[in-house]
């Protein structure tokens, strides 16, 4: 079985005014499937960046990135799109849900994107909603919901199409220590499964035991791997 | 993604209300200014337009417009009947005079002198009377709101005394006469006695008012009668347009009316254009989200026009209808703007000015929203 992403050698530098700057300098990074793998290590060292190419929204200079076997880089803009669209789930620090829908509209909006219409889709998002601890806050807007409740809505939008890689950027960062093991509980009972890979960037240590692999990077390499088993499962 | 377009849209309901109320006030003020603007300069020619009997319009090569008249002689009028192709032509006189009603009401007037014999030139519309009480010595006709401008508060009725130039005259008629560019009252005599009321100079022939023969085009008939008299002879709407194009070119109108015009749509355009731009601009991180889940650029900029375009219909039909409803009752209201209608000409006119503000307001929109990186929606 071919691996969830595979990256050789990647190398990336973004323009600044003192010239080009090499934030990735030749990373290498499996990740199999039916595991939470997390991406940790100090800030600036690459890690967002990593996980921006990894997913497809961000291009690189050189090396090589599969993604569930397909390479990301040779795939025209809109392939990469549909790509993303069909198999990639994204939780993002700040959520980024939309103000003006619902909780079940927001969780909604992958099946939107690929051609559902709305109140079809936030009735298909409700089953997870449920299972998530917010089917009651369904109709709510995000102001009218907690930062844990608003990132479980997120973790619903990542899940609701059954993406085949999961990618989260900070999850737990806005939410307090309660708050971040319960988001990384339900991530963890909901998202994981063995057709499918979870990547989590995090600073926090204190969810480090929900990972089954964590990889660390050190100012744009991979510095250890360590497969270890969870030592939470839900 | 329509849907999902449209509730962030209507979820930010002060940019929204911002946006169809910047599109709601330049369409009225365009359309409503427009509207005043074709209707007034329509006016210039309400003396032209009520003769319908005559086709063609003769007089003084001079002559630029509708409202200054060179007086001709009763021999041009005979060689113009003498031309080839013209079926009858009629002698049409115009002249400003004063009006003095017995309340002592002084009123400056158009005093039109038609044919005795046939009386072509009065306006069809008869509120009161007929067209032959026009016969009876000393009777005029005057129109309606020259009638309510002498008796301001009397019934419409037949038969009260005016002095014309100290001409003690009769109304025998009153006529629905289409509203003079300067609002004067209109009256209408028999060409015989107009002349005695005018009383200025002897001869007062201002044009010669004429009709094609059947089976003649009139535009051919005009050109030979320029010809075999060395007049000025002209269709009814080519004198209507040589009339329309001078009040264009010699007054201040157009300048004034462009101005304000143009101003609607700068504001409007301003207003619109930043309110869109800040909406979109605030959006960036939505849209950015949006385009990681897998959303392309090509919904994203239909996204982006359905908001635009739905703000522009909503605003358009607000500031369209507002200025439907001013044509619909201040003419009604006020006399002086009697006849005044929104064309669907400026309805159009103004709906492709939105169009083009809508499209100035999305462009520089689309253009952050097409080139925001999804990347941003992992930043802080
Ligand atoms: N768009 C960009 N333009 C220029 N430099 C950038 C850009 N994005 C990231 N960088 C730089 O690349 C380096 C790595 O950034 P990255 O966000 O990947 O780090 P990180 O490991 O995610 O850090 P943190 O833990 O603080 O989120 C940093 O020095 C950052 O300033
Ligand atoms: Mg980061």
């Amino acid at each position: 079985m071919t691996l969830a992403v595979r990256c050789r050698n990647v190398v990336k530098s973004f323009d600044s005014e003192a010239g080009p700057l090499r934030v990735l300098h030749g990373v290498d990074i499996d990740v199999p499937w039916g595991e939470m793998t997390m991406l940790v290590g100090p800030s600036g060292c690459g890690k967002t960046t990593l996980l921006s190419i990894v997913s497809g929204i961000l291009s690189f200079d050189s090396g090589a990135v599969e993604v569930d076997g397909h390479d990301v880089a040779r795939m025209s803009d809109s392939a990469r799109v549909a790509f993303r669209r069909a198999n990639l789930g994204f939780i993002f620090q700040q959520y980024n849900l939309l103000p003006a829908l619902t909780a079940a509209e927001n969780a909604a909006v992958p099946l939107v994107a690929a051609g559902i219409d709305l109140e079809t889709a936030a009735k298909k998002a409700m089953p997870l909603l449920e299972r998530l601890g917010m089917g009651e806050h369904a109709r709510k807007l995000p102001r009218q919901l907690s930062g844990g409740q608003q990132q479980r809505v997120a973790i619903a939008r990542a899940l609701v199409h059954e993406p085949k890689l999961v990618v989260c950027d900070e999850p737990t960062a806005a939410l307090d220590a309660t708050g971040g093991r319960n988001a990384m509980e339900l991530l963890r009972a909901a998202s994981v499964r063995a057709d499918r890979a979870t990547i989590v960037v995090t600073h926090d240590h204190r969810i480090f035991d929900f990972a089954d692999r964590i990889v660390r990077m050190e100012d744009g390499r991979i510095a250890a791997v360590e497969d270890k088993a969870p030592e939470i499962v839900p | 993604m329509g849907t999902v377009a449209l509730r962030m849209l209507f979820g930010d309901p002060g940019k929204y209300l911002g946006l169809v109320f910047g599109i709601a006030f330049a369409t009225l003020l365009m359309a409503q200014q427009a509207g005043l603007f074709i209707g007034i300069i329509g006016r210039t020619v309400s003396q032209i337009v009520d003769v319908r009997e005559a086709d063609m319009w003769v007089m003084d090569p001079r002559v630029k417009y509708s409202d200054v008249n060179e007086p001709m002689t009763d021999t041009q009028l005979y060689r113009v009947r003498s031309v080839e192709g013209v079926a009858w032509a009629l002698p049409f006189l115009r002249n400003m005079g004063t009006v003095r009603s017995p309340d002592g009401i002084l009123e400056q007037i158009l005093l039109i002198g038609v044919d005795d014999a046939t009386l072509a030139g009065v306006p069809p519309k008869f509120v009161l009377g007929d067209l032959d009480a026009l016969r009876a010595p000393d009777a005029i006709a005057i129109d309606k709101s020259g009638f309510m401008r002498l008796w301001p508060d009397a019934p419409l009725d037949l038969g009260r005394e005016v002095e014309i130039n100290d001409r003690r005259v009769r109304v025998a008629a009153i006529v629905d006469a289409s509203a003079p560019f300067a609002t004067s009252p209109v009256i209408f005599a028999r060409y015989s006695l107009a002349l005695n009321l005018a009383a200025q100079r002897r001869s007062q022939l201002s044009y010669v008012i004429a009709r094609a023969a059947a089976g003649h085009d009139a535009a051919e008939v005009a050109a030979r009668i320029a010809a075999e008299t060395g007049l000025q002879a002209t269709t009814s709407a080519g004198f209507a347009r040589m009339t329309v194009l001078y009040f264009l070119r010699n007054t201040g109108i157009p300048i004034n009316f462009g101005i304000t015009i143009a101003l609607g749509f700068i504001v409007g355009a301003a207003i619109v254009g930043q309110t869109f731009f800040l909406f979109v601009v605030e959006n960036l991180k939505q849209f950015g989200a949006l385009k990681a889940i897998g959303v392309g650029n090509l919904a994203i900029l239909r996204m982006v026009l359905l908001q635009a375009g739905v703000a522009a219909v909503t605003g358009y039909s607000l500031g369209i209808g507002m200025a439907a409803a001013f044509f619909h009752f201040v003419p009604r209201a006020n006399d002086a703007l009697r006849g005044l209608v929104l064309p669907w000409e400026v309805a159009a006119g103004v709906a492709a000015a939105v169009l083009a503000i809508i499209a100035v307001a999305s462009f520089a929109s689309v253009r952050r929203v097409l080139v925001v990186d999804p990347a941003i929606v992992f930043r802080g």
